[in-house]
């Protein structure tokens, strides 16, 4: 027994002399010391790690049994769904990674927003969480043509026609992003090179440079106090812990809670009800016949909701194309000291609950049939997304400083203008119909002052009041 | 850019005509455990169904062990097109004969439970009603102007629309199918077309995918398993977190 810890002791050294590897573990697991007062939103971190590894080794073993080709992908689908051994079960794990991914990264993201997680000094941290998002995305966008279903098809048509809507190139551009003039076998062949070899080689070196960067500035916690302001005499920060074994053993505990949750989905409701994988999506792909309903997968359903709101094409393109890049932004129109929303005043809070609410508003409108009624919730919901930036500098800014304060003017004629535009527009055309007192003339009442007082209040009522942040993390 | 314009724009007057579908749907009963259900099924689907559709991602040999059919058997009742269990069960309706009669070719009928749901069928299995406007004389409430013949016609007899006139403040007549009624009665009393509906949906549901039934019962042995490794490292937590205050 001895001799055998000491050949393990020894083969240990024999590496560590050429390669640093007691070095990388201690400096990114036994002595890297996180905030012992991390909470439930930390967990999702390391569970979309977990889901990353789930969606790779499951593509892997799907891809040798999928064949990339417009006369056979549908069929080599159902052939891992039928023939290949277990091939349902790495099929359904690796549908639900998709949704499950942008669960936690999702619930990760928000995170981020309750601690101020993007605040300095973790600017390029959130940066690179927001490129991981993109690629992200597009990783699913191209995954999704794969099965070659009718969702699969008619939704990269639509989402590669946008491209059509960018002035004098958009065309070109179309049939060049397509290799052809309509999503086609040529199309489906790039989609899967780019779904299996270049989305997921820029994902993991974007998670690797990730992880490095946040080992570099260190963990928030749930009260945004920096840890490395208290260290003991021994250089250790008072309020750390090791990440090994401390937050490695309570990872695991999260790891299995959430692998009961998707386990209960790929074994008991893989489709989950049509949200994960869609009833359409079982018609094989049919060039000549489009879907009566078009609706993207449900991740991406509030940035669908609006660009139907928004009755320009172009328009609506250029609005799904801010909306995301928008949160790069946050580091910095975010003017409050305190990071944490323990710590900050009622107007931050009423923002955040606005744009919560605006976010999951959209996202079950994208869902729905665009009515009436629902477009013009739509645009109130889209209002309020994009409020929440604007506004950002204006309801955080208890330092008033001499930019603030043009900025804050500039913001404030700027908006009641626009609104002021807005009503005449809409009152004229309602005087028009003579129906003023009706269903839509109340609901347009309604959400006309909503966004007013949001604007006055959260923007210009006096500024927002934080509270005093305590000096060391609060632990129970 | 003018034609991404009318492609968009007809999206999305296509999605607003969605709501133009046909009313509420019947409930199917299904039961994968059913093995006799399944049977019969499979056997009616083998007769009238296949003639036309295939089911090309299905094989014989599948369908006889998941069923519990011996390969004989299997050969004897269910396979009229090949006498190879490993094959996959295709129809034998040329593609080019297919259009001519219907004008298309017939779609494969796999994985048609997911696509269109268990209910969906059962309920365009009930609602064939007599059309003479159509070129098969037979027109479905589920699935209008489909260009399906109704072929369980000798089973269930036929089925004619009862058609309710409203009259308009101005006037105006409009037709509306209020109800199907049974006209002409087939070889089977309604309550057996029904079961036999019932026996095919059930097997469609299978067809679908075939590991579903399996895929529930793995699944709770899955769940028992997370739940005491939960319990594991549960305790294996707390012990590691004792000494942080």
């Amino acid at each position: 027994m001895n001799t055998l810890i000491k050949l393990l002791y020894g083969f240990r050294d024999w590496i560590d002399d050429r390669f640093p590897l007691m070095q990388n573990w201690n400096e990114h697991l036994a002595k890297y010391y996180a905030p012992k007062n991390f909470n439930f939103w930390y967990f999702f971190g390391s569970l979309a790690l977990l889901v990353l590894v789930i969606q790779i080794v499951t593509g892997i073993w799907l891809t040798m049994n999928y064949k990339p080709s417009a006369d056979a992908a549908f069929a080599s689908v159902e052939y891992i769904m039928r023939d290949v051994d277990w091939g349902w079960w790495i099929r359904y794990m690796h549908s639900t990674g998709a949704s499950a991914f942008f669960i936690t990264v999702y619930l990760h993201m928000y995170r981020g927003l309750l601690y101020g997680s993007y605040k300095q000094p973790r600017e390029l941290l959130w940066i690179l969480g927001m490129l991981i998002y993109f690629v992200l995305a597009g990783e699913s966008f191209f995954g999704y043509l794969l099965p070659w279903g009718q969702m699969s098809y008619w939704g990269a048509q639509a989402i590669t026609s946008l491209f059509g809507a960018i002035p004098v190139i958009g065309e070109d551009l179309t049939i060049w992003v397509r290799g052809d003039y309509v999503v086609s076998d040529v199309t489906l062949n790039r989609f899967f090179s780019l779904h299996v070899i270049a989305l997921p080689l820029l994902l993991c070196g974007l998670v690797v440079v990730h992880i490095l960067a946040l080992h570099e500035v260190g963990s928030n916690n749930p009260d945004g106090i920096e840890i490395k302001k208290h260290k003991g005499p021994d250089g250790i920060p008072l309020d750390g812990i090791p990440f090994h074994p401390y937050y490695t053993v309570k990872d695991i505990v999260g790891a299995v809670v959430f692998l009961l949750g998707f386990f209960a989905v790929v074994f008991f409701w893989p489709e989950m009800g049509g949200y994960f994988l869609e009833h359409n999506n079982f018609f094989p792909a049919n060039t000549l016949q489009t879907p009566e309903h078009i609706a993207p997968v449900w991740y991406f359903t509030p940035y669908y909701a609006m660009l139907r709101a928004i009755p320009d094409l172009l328009g609506g393109a250029l609005v799904m194309g801010v909306a995301l890049p928008i949160f790069f932004l946050l580091p910095w129109i975010d003017r409050s000291p305190v990071k944490s929303i323990r710590y900050r005043g009622w107007k931050f809070k009423t923002a955040l609950a606005a744009f919560t609410i605006a976010f999951l508003g959209l996202g079950w409108l994208g869902i729905e049939l665009a009515t009436p009624v629902y477009t013009n919730l739509a645009r109130f919901f889209t209002v309020v997304y994009f409020l929440f930036f604007i506004l950002f500098p204006c309801y955080t800014s208890p330092v008033d400083s001499l930019v603030a304060r043009y900025y804050r003017a500039g913001v404030k004629w700027i908006l009641r203008l626009i609104l002021a535009y807005l009503v005449i527009d809409q009152l004229a055309v309602m005087l028009d119909d003579k129906q003023i007192i009706d269903n839509a003339f109340l609901g347009f009442v309604s959400g006309y002052t909503l966004l007013v007082i949001l604007i006055e209040v959260l923007g210009f009522y006096s500024l927002d009041i934080d509270k005093p942040v305590p000096d060391r993390v609060t632990y129970s | 850019m003018k034609q991404l314009v009318i492609f968009v724009t007809f999206l999305l007057a296509a999605s607003l005509a969605w709501s133009a579908e046909s009313g509420p749907l019947m409930h199917a009963d299904v039961d994968l455990s059913d093995q006799g259900s399944l049977q019969r099924g499979a056997k009616i689907f083998v007769n009238y169904c296949q003639s036309c559709h295939s089911a090309a991602y299905m094989r014989y040999s599948r369908l006889g062990q998941d069923l519990g059919i011996t390969v004989d058997v299997l050969k004897e009742n269910l396979m009229f097109g090949t006498d190879k269990p490993g094959d996959t069960m295709t129809s034998n309706l040329n593609r080019d004969d297919a259009v001519q009669f219907f004008a298309m070719v017939p779609p494969d009928l796999s994985v048609t439970a997911r696509a269109r749901g268990a209910d969906w069928l059962y309920t365009y299995f009930m609602t064939f009603y007599r059309d003479d406007s159509r070129p098969t004389g037979v027109n479905n409430l589920t699935f209008k102007d489909v260009a399906m013949p109704h072929v369980l016609s000798d089973k269930q007899g036929w089925q004619r629309a009862v058609i309710k006139e409203t009259q308009s403040a101005d006037g105006s007549i409009t037709k509306e199918i209020e109800r199907l009624e049974l006209e002409t009665p087939g070889e089977l009393t309604e309550a057996e077309y029904a079961a036999m509906v019932s026996d095919l949906v059930n097997f469609m549901v299978y067809l679908g995918e075939p590991i579903k039934l399996k895929r529930y019962q793995i699944g709770g042995w899955v769940m028992v398993y997370l739940i005491i490794l939960l319990l594991v490292v549960y305790l294996l937590k707390k012990e590691y977190w004792k000494d942080v205050h």
